[in-house]
């Protein structure tokens, strides 16, 4: 299985943008090894600022490029971006509705060896709460470079989470348009709707084509857009299998699985089962391990997709 | 703006604008007054004697900026603003109401000449040497501007700034400290010291300007001073009185977040007027 990293895909991308468009500007704070914005510092050292650890002063200043026109990609681990910074970008970006982006690497748990103090489990929730902000989690290197064309070219505050580890390639060879508050439906079937984010959306594949071998068809979204969700697509997947499971590397509280939950219990209700991080901080170990531990593997998708099937009966009744 | 350097004007226009911040504070019924009125003669010069700026166009790009990043002290920036003519001086009268562009705190999204949104303390000169960046990188003259707060000194992002600053070389960033002694909880020194402040920056690579805040001579030799220091950016520690001009106001930190009742305004636009 190909699989590419969504650093790099940030890195080269931004590098593209830099040398189209003399107002972008990337700012880091000591990470840009790891974020890759060093590839845009090389070759536009003038247009870099290295803030140095100083997450909040990041923001600010991030912000007062924004304010002066240039539209600055701020970018640092997801937990130092959004957990440190979040006063930051609730007062200096998102209040003030301005047009910062923030890409943090090093979401979830597959953050791996550094264990829980480096692994955001919190940051798609911090981030959605936030009124004015978009939040998205893409699927894929070949989706992340989309997302940060396409975000270059928004106008407004905007959250990109992307992870330390390589993701599998989904949408190479595909003619698959990034849009913003669009999921994308990978795979159809009609008797359950697996919505998942980041890393997750794969392993949902994988688990689709497992329990299609036990005779049970599902739909697949990619939904990498937190904020503003895509409710048409929520509710024609909640009308059309009548049920939907959420995947998310991620805390169950707070990420897409809250948000699909949102949409359906007032406008839809059908049952929902929420696979994710349940209220607990990470801790370290090699990737794997932990998705093993964590049950975020495609096969913990089968069995709980199954689990959900057959109760689906007595939770109508509850619903209904 | 056409400058006025004139120091019996400026200190004309500065008893306008502490009567303005009375009054409108008082028809409020809430508000920061110790604050505003600490930081009247160091706007009044800013505004109408050093800020490169036009009230018909506030966005002009090449415009000098002003962040006030004690934004607490709203009522002297809208009553400045005001004066300036970014907004009828009327306006001032529904500071704080509902539907109203002059927030409780600065906010950029509703008020011309507000740059941007302020109020949670300590944010200020990251975004002040955000847009000095962008200037140089634009290869504009823009002068950057921002005042502080003793107190908000105590914030971190303060100190993350103030060390960018000096990283940088923002030679174009001036900032004000409004030393007014005076925090929510009591006096600076006793609630968390602050001092001392100027070798503090000093060690963060700015040039260092103390003065008087009160006095207009003081204040424009130091901005223009401050003009002139290349390399580095500077910082004007203004010695102010909190509660300025109004002499049961000063100096008591009872009056940071209190408006006049009706008899203390009068009380106090009378004593304005007699000054």
């Amino acid at each position: 299985m190909k699989k590419a990293s969504l650093r790099e895909a940030y890195g080269r991308t931004l590098v593209e943008l830099g040398r189209e468009n003399k107002d972008i500007v990337v700012l880091d704070a000591d990470l840009s090894g790891s974020t890759k914005t060093q590839m845009f510092a090389k070759e536009f050292p003038e247009r870099f600022f290295n803030i140095g650890i100083a997450e909040q002063d990041m923001i600010g200043t991030a912000a007062g490029l924004a304010v002066a026109g240039k539209i600055p990609f701020a970018s640092t681990f997801a937990i130092f971006a959004t957990g440190r910074a979040w006063e930051q970008i609730r007062q200096s970006v998102a209040y003030a509705k301005l047009n910062v982006k923030i890409v943090a690497s090093h979401g979830g748990i597959t953050v791996g060896d550094d264990g829980g103090s480096h692994q955001a489990v919190e940051d798609v929730g911090l981030m959605r709460i936030l009124p004015n902000m978009t939040v998205i989690v893409p699927a894929d290197a070949i989706e992340m470079a989309q997302v940060i064309r396409t975000v270059a070219a928004y106008n407004g505050p905007v959250y990109v989470r992307s992870a330390r580890i390589d993701f599998p390639v989904i949408y190479e060879g595909t003619d698959y348009k990034f849009q913003i508050g669009k999921g994308n439906i990978l795979r159809e079937g009609n008797d359950i709707t697996i919505m998942a984010m980041g890393l997750m959306v794969h392993f949902a594949l994988e688990a689709a084509s497992l329990l299609s071998l036990q005779g049970i068809e599902s739909r697949v979204v990619n939904m990498s857009t937190i904020k503003p969700i895509d409710r048409q697509l929520i509710l024609n997947s909640a009308r059309k299998t009548g049920m939907i499971l959420t995947v998310e590397e991620h805390l169950v509280t707070g990420g897409l699985g809250s948000a699909v939950c949102e949409v359906v219990a007032e406008e839809y209700p059908v049952p929902v089962k929420r696979i994710g991080i349940k209220d607990r901080f990470g801790i370290s170990g090699k990737p794997d391990k932990l998705l093993s531990y964590f049950h975020l593997t495609p096969q913990d998708i089968v069995a709980e997709a199954k689990q959900l099937l057959n109760s689906k009966p007595r939770l109508l009744r509850a619903v209904g | 703006m056409d400058f006025i350097r004139n120091i019996d004007c400026l200190r004309q226009i500065a008893r306008e604008v502490r009567k303005d911040i009375l009054t409108m504070l008082n028809k409020a019924g809430s508000g920061h007054t110790g604050g505003s009125l600490s930081a009247v003669e160091l706007l009044t010069a800013l505004f109408f004697a050093k800020l490169r700026h036009d009230p018909q166009k506030p966005c002009w790009k090449d415009r000098d900026r002003f962040i006030l990043s004690k934004g607490h002290a709203a009522p002297v920036l809208y009553a400045i603003l005001a004066r300036c003519g970014y907004f009828e001086r009327e306006e001032l009268l529904h500071l704080r109401e509902l539907g109203s562009r002059l927030q409780g705190h600065p906010d950029s999204k509703f008020t011309p000449g507000v740059e941007v949104p302020t109020g949670s303390l300590g944010q200020g000169l990251s975004m002040a040497n955000g847009i000095a960046l962008a200037a140089r990188l634009d290869g504009l003259s823009t002068r950057v501007y921002v005042l502080l707060g003793d107190g908000e000194v105590q914030e971190g992002q303060v100190w993350e700034a103030a060390m960018t600053a000096g990283h940088y070389k923002l030679d174009n960033v001036c900032a004000i400290l409004d030393n007014n002694g005076l925090q929510i909880d009591g006096w600076v020194k006793d609630v968390k010291n602050v001092e001392p402040l100027a070798p503090k920056w000093e060690a963060f690579g700015w040039a260092v300007l103390e003065i008087d805040g009160h006095n207009f001579g003081e204040i424009l030799s130091a901005l223009d001073k401050a003009e002139e220091i290349k390399g580095k950016p500077t910082i004007i520690i203004a010695h102010t009185v909190k509660g300025k001009g109004v002499s049961f106001f000063e100096n008591k930190a009872k009056y940071h977040g209190v408006a006049p009742t009706n008899e203390e305004l009068e009380r106090a636009l009378k004593e304005l007027e007699n000054a």
